[in-house]
C-alpha cells in the first residue's frame, strides 16, 4: 500500500520507453509479461517449424543433425520458461489484484525486476546460437553426460535458467503477498475467484521447487568447471541422480504450467454458461490435491532408468491418483456448463476446446502412466504428442481464452469477434492435424529428437508438417486481433460479459483505472 | 498502511526462508539418495560380482621359477614362490628383476610350463614377459603376471610349474 502511495502523488509518471522499464505498476508488468511471453512464443513457434519442416520427409533436408537437436532443446525452454510460464505470471499480474480488490501487488519494485530479469535469460538463451559449438544440443532436460561435454552455451543455459529461476521465485513470493495480506474486506479465502486460488498454490510450488531446480544446475555447473563429481560416473557420481533431482523440480513445473491455466477456465466457463462455477470447494480441494500429489509422482519420467519393481509400483499408482482431483475438476466445469444459458465467444470457444482437447491429454497421460507401456513408449513421438496435447491445447488454449475473455477489460475495446472464432477453429483443426498422427507414430515406434526417420512415417509426418505450418501462421491473426483491438476497438461496455461476476467487472470501468482499488471495495 | 507494510515483509522474509531451505534440500538429495539406492540395495557398490567360473572344489599348486640366460648377469627372482589356487580363480603374483650390470640392456623373458601340457591351460591376462624390458644400470623392476588356470585343466595335473628365462636381447638390427 505503501508503494501505490507513492505512485499517487507521481501522476506525471514517465511516458515512452522509460514508462515501460522503470513501471512499478502491475497492469503495466502484466502487459510486459504478456508481450514477451507473445514474442517468446513466435520465437519458439519458429524453432518448432524448422524442426517440422526438417521432418516433412524422411532423409536430411533442411539442417544439420547437430542444429535440428540444438532446435529441439531450445524449442523446449523457450516455450517452457519464456512463453507459458511468463504469459500465466502476464494474468497474475492483472488479475490478482483486481480480482480480490487491492491497489497494486505488493512489492511493486521486485515485481519491475523479476520481469526485466526475463529478457536478460531469453537473450542469453537465444544468442547462444551463435556462440562456437551452437545452442545446447542435449533436449531441455539438460540430462548428463552429455550436457557435462560440449561447450560455451551449456554454461550460458545454466545461467539463463538460474536468472529465470530467480525471476519466478521473486514473481511467486509478490503473489503470494498479494493474496495472502491485501484482500479487500469482506474478501474471504474462500470467495477468492477461483483463478486467485490456482495461482496462489501454483506460487506456493515455484517457492518449493524453483531452487531445486537451481541447485541441481548448480551442481551441473560445478560438475563441469569446478572439479565437483555429482554427476561424473568417472568421478563416483551419479548420472541417474540428475534425472531424480531434475524431475523433482519437473513434475511440480508441468502443474506450474496448467494450474493457473485451470484457473483461467474456472472464470471464463461460468461467465459463459451463466451459472456460479460448479463445485467451488471441491476445485479448490482439487487444485491443492493436485500440488501436493505433484511431489511424490517424478520418478514417472524415468521407469526406463532401472528401478526396483517397488518404486515403480510406487509411483505409478500415485500418478494415476492424480486422474482423481483432475477427473474432479473436468466433470466440474461440464457440469457447470450444464443447463446454462451458454453462449459460444471466443473466450468460451477456447475454454470448450480447452476441456475437450486437455483430457485428451490427460488420458494419454494415464496411458503413459502405465509402466510396462510407458517402457514401450519412452521417449517416441506418443509421448510428445501427449505432453503437446496438455501444453498447448491445455495451458495456451487457457492462454488464449484467457487473453479474449479480459482484453476488453484491459484496452476497453471489444476485439474482432468474427477474426477471434476464425483464430480458434484455424487453431484446433491444425492442432489436431499437427499432434494427432504423432500418437500414431509414437505407438509405431517412432523415436522424438531425431532428425530423419524410417520410410515408413513419411506420410504421418507429412501431415504434421502440414498441420504445424497451419497451426503457427494461424497465430498471427491472434496479433492481428490484439492490434486491431488496442487500436480500433469498438468501446467495451465495463460490465463486457454479463455472467462474469468477479470484482475488475462488477467494480471497475474498461479499461480499468491506472490506480484501481485505491480505496478497497467491501465485498458483499 | 504501515501495518499492511509490516505484514507483508514478514511473509516476505518467511517465503525467502522457504527458498534459501528448497536450495538446501535440493543439495541433500544428493546424500538422501545415495541412502536410499544403500538402503534399498540397490547401490551399485553393493552388487558383488560372483566369480561362477571357478571351482572351489579343486585345488591346483603353483610353482614360480626365475632363470636368467649366461649372457645375461641380472638378478631375477619370484616375490612369490609357492600358490595354491582353484582353477578358474584370477591371481596376481610379482617377479623382481635387477641389472647388476653398469650399463642399459634389454632382455625378454620366455615362459615355460611342468608339465609342459599344462601350459595350454594356463592363460596368463598380464604378464612381463609380453613386451621387451629395457633396465638401465642398476636398475630395479617388480613387474606382474596375472593369470587363471582354466576348469578344464586335465584331472590328473595337481601341480603346475610356471619357469621364466631371461635372454639378453640382441639390438634388433634396425637399421
Amino acid at each position: 500500500m505503501e508503494a501505490t502511495h507513492a505512485q499517487d502523488h507521481g501522476h506525471g509518471h514517465p511516458t515512452g520507453l522509460m514508462r515501460w522499464i522503470t513501471t512499478t505498476n502491475h497492469k503495466d508488468i502484466g502487459t510486459l509479461y504478456l508481450w514477451f511471453a507473445f514474442i517468446m512464443l513466435l520465437a519458439g513457434g519458429c524453432l518448432a517449424l524448422l524442426i517440422r519442416a526438417e521432418l516433412f520427409q524422411p532423409g536430411m533436408q533442411v539442417v544439420t543433425p547437430e542444429f535440428f537437436n540444438q532446435l529441439t532443446t531450445l524449442h523446449g525452454l523457450i516455450m517452457v520458461f519464456g512463453a507459458i510460464m511468463p504469459a500465466m505470471v502476464g494474468f497474475a499480474n492483472w488479475q490478482v489484484p483486481m480480482m480480490i480488490g487491492a491497489p497494486d501487488m505488493a512489492f511493486p519494485r521486485m515485481n519491475n525486476w523479476s520481469f526485466w530479469l526475463l529478457p536478460v535469460a531469453a537473450i542469453m538463451l537465444v544468442s547462444s546460437f551463435f556462440v562456437p559449438g551452437g545452442a545446447s544440443a542435449g533436449g531441455w532436460t539438460m540430462y548428463p553426460p552429455l550436457f557435462l561435454q560440449g561447450g560455451i552455451s551449456n554454461d550460458m543455459t545454466i545461467f539463463a535458467v538460474h536468472i529465470l529461476g530467480i525471476s519466478s521465485i521473486m514473481g511467486a513470493i509478490n503473489i503470494v503477498t498479494t493474496i495472502l495480506n491485501m484482500r479487500a474486506p469482506g474478501m474471504t479465502m474462500m470467495k477468492m475467484p477461483l483463478f486467485v486460488w490456482t495461482w496462489l498454490i501454483t506460487a506456493y510450488l515455484l517457492i518449493a521447487v524453483m531452487p531445486v531446480l537451481a541447485g541441481t544446475v548448480t551442481m551441473l555447473l560445478t560438475d563441469r568447471h569446478f572439479g565437483t563429481n555429482f554427476f561424473n560416473a568417472a568421478g563416483g557420481g551419479d548420472p541417474v541422480m540428475f534425472q531424480h533431482i531434475f524431475w523433482f523440480f519437473g513434475h511440480p513445473e508441468v502443474y506450474i504450467m496448467i494450474l493457473p491455466a485451470f484457473g483461467i477456465v474456472s472464470q471464463v466457463i461460468p461467465a459463459f454458461a451463466r451459472k456460479p462455477l460448479f463445485g467451488y470447494a471441491s476445485m479448490v480441494y482439487a487444485t491443492g490435491s493436485i500440488a501436493i500429489l505433484s511431489f511424490i509422482v517424478w520418478a514417472h519420467h524415468m521407469f526406463t532408468t532401472g528401478m526396483p519393481t517397488s518404486a515403480q509400483l510406487f509411483f505409478m499408482y500415485a500418478t494415476m491418483l492424480i486422474a482423481v482431483p483432475t477427473g474432479v475438476k473436468v466433470f466440474n466445469w461440464v457440469a457447470t456448463m450444464w443447463r446454462g444459458s451458454m453462449t459460444f465467444e471466443t473466450p468460451m470457444l477456447f475454454a470448450i476446446g480447452f476441456v475437450c482437447l486437455f483430457t485428451i491429454g490427460g488420458f494419454t497421460g494415464l496411458v503413459l502412466a502405465i509402466t510396462p507401456v510407458d517402457i514401450q513408449l519412452q521417449d517416441t513421438y506418443y509421448v510428445v504428442a501427449h505432453f503437446h496435447y496438455v501444453l498447448v491445447s491445455g495451458s495456451l488454449y487457457a492462454i488464449f481464452a484467457g487473453v479474449y475473455f479480459w482484453l476488453p477489460k484491459w484496452t476497453g475495446r471489444m476485439y474482432d469477434e468474427k477474426l477471434g472464432k476464425l483464430h480458434f477453429w484455424l487453431s484446433t483443426i491444425f492442432f489436431n492435424i499437427l499432434f494427432f498422427p504423432m500418437h500414431f507414430l509414437g505407438l509405431a515406434g517412432m523415436p522424438r529428437r531425431i532428425p530423419d526417420y524410417a520410410l515408413q512415417f513419411a506420410d504421418f509426418n507429412a501431415l504434421a508438417t502440414i498441420g504445424a505450418f497451419g497451426f503457427g501462421l494461424s497465430q498471427l491473426i491472434l496479433l492481428v486481433v490484439v492490434l486491431k483491438c488496442i487500436k480500433s476497438g469498438a468501446k467495451a461496455a465495463d460490465h463486457t460479459w454479463e455472467g462474469a461476476d468477479s470484482l475488475e467487472w462488477t467494480h471497475l470501468s474498461s479499461p480499468p483505472p491506472y490506480h484501481s482499488f485505491v480505496t478497497p471495495p467491501v465485498v458483499k | 498502511m504501515a501495518d499492511a507494510q509490516q505484514q507483508n515483509s514478514t511473509v516476505l522474509k518467511k517465503l525467502i526462508i522457504v527458498t534459501v531451505l528448497m536450495f538446501g534440500f535440493g543439495f541433500l538429495l544428493v546424500p538422501f539418495y545415495k541412502k536410499i539406492c544403500e538402503v534399498t540395495g540397490i547401490s551399485k557398490d553393493k552388487i558383488a560380482v560372483s566369480n561362477t567360473q571357478m571351482d572351489p572344489a579343486r585345488w591346483v599348486s603353483i610353482e614360480f621359477d626365475a632363470n636368467v640366460g649366461k649372457n645375461l648377469p641380472w638378478k631375477f627372482e619370484p616375490l612369490t614362490a609357492h600358490l595354491r589356487v582353484h582353477p578358474g580363480e584370477f591371481k596376481q603374483v610379482m617377479y623382481r628383476v635387477v641389472n647388476t650390470t653398469n650399463r642399459t640392456m634389454v632382455g625378454q623373458a620366455i615362459p615355460s610350463y611342468g608339465p609342459a601340457r599344462a601350459g595350454s591351460f594356463f592363460q596368463k591376462i598380464e604378464c612381463f614377459c609380453f613386451t621387451q624390458q629395457t633396465l638401465k644400470p642398476g636398475e630395479e623392476k617388480i613387474m606382474p603376471v596375472q593369470f587363471v588356470v582354466q576348469n578344464d585343466l586335465p584331472k590328473d595335473v595337481h601341480t603346475i610349474t610356471l619357469s621364466y628365462t631371461f635372454y639378453e636381447q640382441v639390438k634388433a638390427d634396425a637399421s
